[in-house]
C-alpha cells in the first residue's frame, strides 16, 4: 500500500520530539478519525529556526508530519503559511495512497494552526 | 525477502494446505467433468461431489441433502438471510440480528429493509456476547429470521448458539449462524444447537478461497438466490466449483484433527499473557469464550495501522481496527459495540493464528511489539 520513501520516513523521522520552552505550539485532529497532530516552533527573526512534531496516528500521518516539518524549517512565516498538502506529497515521494491524501492535508493545517497561535499571542 | 514472514492475519485468510492442493490438483486438467454430465467425466465429478457434501455435513451433525455448496461466506450469508426474508414474508417482515455481524451480514439485512422489511441489531455487552434476554423480549410474532454470528472475526467471541437457539425454537423462528471462523475451531452441531442455517467456507481452514456451503435444515422455507441450470437442486444455480469443492472437504477433514485446536489455544494464550505484560494494554473480546486463534488488544496513545505498520517492516503480518484503515475512516464498528472508545478501538491490533503458527513465530512477536509500543508512544502528543 505504501511506497518505500513513505515508509523510510514513518520508521526514521527526522523531526519528531518536542522544543523546551518553545514559542508557539499548536494541535489539530482528533480521536474519531484517529489523527493527532501537535507542532512545536522556535522561531528567530520571523523565521522557523527549529520544528518538531509528534502525532498520535497511522503510517502516513506519521510521514506526512515529518515531512512537512522538513518543508518549513527555515522558512518565513509567510512562506510556511502557503505549504501546500501537494508539496507535502511530494516530499513523501509523491506516492501517496488516495484514502491517505488527508493527512497531508492534516499537515498543513497544523502548521498554519501553529503559526496562527504564534502571532495571537504575539498580538496580545 | 530475507526471512520468512510471519503470517498471523489468519482471520482474514489461511494458506491452502499441501494436501489440499494435492487432493485438488488432478480435478483441473484430468477429472476436469461438469457433475451435470451424464458421461464418465460428470459421473466422477458428480461422485467427488456427493463424497465432499458427506464429509462437510459428518462435520456438523447435519445430513448430505441439508449442505448446498456456495462460492464462499458472502454468498451463503447472503443467499440464507434474503433467501428466508422473501420466502417467509406472508408470515412476516422482522429479522433480528446484532451490531457485530460481518459486513455481508449487515449490509444484506440493509438491503433487505430498503425491500419494506424490519430489522433489529442487538446490542452486545463488554465482552461481544449478546444477552438471551434481549433476543427473546425481541422476537415478535412477524419475526421470521435470527441470525447471530458464532465466533465474532474480529474480537474471537463465540456466542452460546445452544441457548440463542432454543429461544428461536420455541418461538418458531428460523435460527442462522454465520460460522466462518469458528468453524473446526469449536463445536458446531446443528441439532445440538438448534440452528436452521448455517454458513461455512473453505479458506479460512487453509482450504482455497471462492467456495463455501450453507446448510439448510430440511423442511426449511427459503428461496433460491441464484437463479439458472438448478444445480443444488435448484436452490443454487452454476457448475459446481468441484476442484474448490473436493479442497473444501479435504481441509475440513484435516482440521478436525482436535489436536490443532488445542495447539492453537496454547499459543494464543500464551500470545495473550505475554503481550498483557506491556503496560496500557487491554484485551478485547472474553478470555474464556474466544476462538482460539484470535488475540485483540487496545494499547493506549497509540494507533493500530502504524503498529502494523512497524510490525510489517519487522516481517509479521497483523491488522487493525483503527480508523485509518477502513474505507470509510470509522473505527471498528465492533469495537465500538462492545463500550471501546475512539482511542481504544484506533489503538487496536488483532492477530491470529492457525495451525501453521509456531511457538518461536509467537516468542518473535513478543520480543519486538514492546520496543515498537514504546517507540510510537514516544511519537504520540497524547
Amino acid at each position: 500500500m505504501y511506497s518505500k520513501k513513505v515508509i523510510e520516513r514513518f520508521e526514521n523521522p527526522k523531526f519528531v520530539g518536542e522544543i523546551k520552552n518553545p514559542d508557539a505550539v499548536g494541535e489539530v485532529g482528533n480521536m474519531k478519525c484517529g489523527d493527532v497532530m501537535k507542532i512545536y516552533l522556535k522561531i528567530e527573526k520571523g523565521k522557523i529556526k527549529n520544528i518538531k512534531f509528534k502525532t498520535y496516528g497511522c503510517i502516513a500521518a506519521i510521514s506526512a508530519s515529518d515531512a512537512m516539518c522538513e518543508l518549513a524549517k527555515g522558512k518565513t512565516l509567510k512562506q510556511a503559511e502557503k505549504i501546500t498538502h501537494e508539496e507535502i506529497i511530494e516530499k513523501m515521494g509523491g506516492d501517496v495512497p488516495q484514502i491517505k491524501i488527508h493527512c497531508s492535508v492534516l499537515g498543513t493545517r497544523a502548521l498554519r494552526k501553529t503559526i496562527e497561535n504564534y502571532k495571537n499571542e504575539k498580538n496580545k | 525477502m530475507l526471512f520468512k514472514k510471519i503470517y498471523l492475519d489468519n482471520g482474514a485468510t489461511t494458506q491452502v494446505d499441501e494436501r489440499v492442493l494435492e487432493a485438488m490438483n488432478s480435478y483441473f486438467n484430468k477429472k476436469f467433468g461438469n457433475a451435470s454430465s451424464t458421461h464418465d467425466f460428470g459421473r466422477d465429478a458428480k461422485n467427488s461431489l456427493e463424497d465432499a457434501r458427506k464429509i462437510i455435513a459428518k462435520s456438523i451433525g447435519a445430513k448430505s441433502g441439508e449442505i448446498y455448496f456456495t462460492s464462499g461466506g458472502t454468498e451463503s450469508n447472503n443467499f440464507a438471510i434474503k433467501g428466508i426474508a422473501f420466502a417467509n414474508k406472508g408470515k412476516g417482515n422482522h429479522i433480528i440480528t446484532t451490531k457485530v455481524e460481518h459486513k455481508c451480514v449487515l449490509n444484506s439485512c440493509k438491503w433487505l429493509e430498503k425491500q419494506g422489511f424490519e430489522v433489529s441489531y442487538l446490542d452486545v455487552d463488554g465482552e461481544g456476547f449478546v444477552d438471551a434476554n434481549d433476543l427473546e423480549n425481541e422476537i415478535r410474532k412477524e419475526t421470521i429470521l435470527v441470525s447471530i454470528i458464532h465466533g465474532n472475526n474480529e474480537i474471537g467471541a463465540i456466542q452460546k448458539l445452544e441457548e440463542l437457539g432454543k429461544i428461536c425454537r420455541e418461538n418458531k423462528v428460523y435460527f442462522h449462524t454465520d460460522a466462518c471462523q469458528s468453524y473446526t475451531k469449536t463445536g458446531l452441531e446443528v441439532n445440538k444447537q438448534n440452528l436452521d442455517l448455517v454458513t461455512l467456507n473453505s479458506h479460512k481452514i487453509h482450504g482455497p478461497k471462492g467456495v463455501g456451503a450453507l446448510y439448510i435444515r430440511e423442511g426449511t422455507k427459503i428461496e433460491p438466490w441464484q437463479h439458472g441450470g438448478g444445480q443444488e437442486k435448484d436452490f443454487r444455480s452454476g457448475t459446481e466449483n468441484i476442484s474448490g469443492i473436493v479442497g473444501f472437504a479435504e481441509a475440513v477433514k484435516i482440521a478436525m484433527d482436535e489436536k490443532h485446536v488445542e495447539q492453537m489455544n496454547f499459543l494464543t494464550k500464551k500470545l495473550i499473557k505475554g503481550v498483557l505484560k506491556i503496560q496500557g494494554t487491554r484485551l478485547n473480546g472474553s478470555m474464556k469464550e474466544r476462538l482460539c486463534n484470535n488475540a485483540n488488544f487496545s494499547f493506549s496513545k497509540v494507533e493500530g495501522e502504524a503498529i502494523g505498520g512497524y510490525l510489517d517492516q519487522k516481517g509479521i503480518c497483523s491488522s487493525t481496527g483503527s480508523a485509518c484503515s477502513e474505507m470509510n475512516l470509522e473505527p471498528s464498528y465492533v469495537l465500538k459495540a462492545i463500550g471501546l472508545s475512539d482511542e481504544q478501538a484506533n489503538g487496536s491490533l488483532r492477530l491470529t493464528l492457525s495451525r501453521f503458527t509456531t511457538e518461536k513465530e509467537i516468542d518473535y512477536v513478543l520480543k519486538v511489539l514492546p520496543g515498537i509500543i514504546k517507540k510510537l508512544r514516544r511519537f504520540s502528543p497524547l
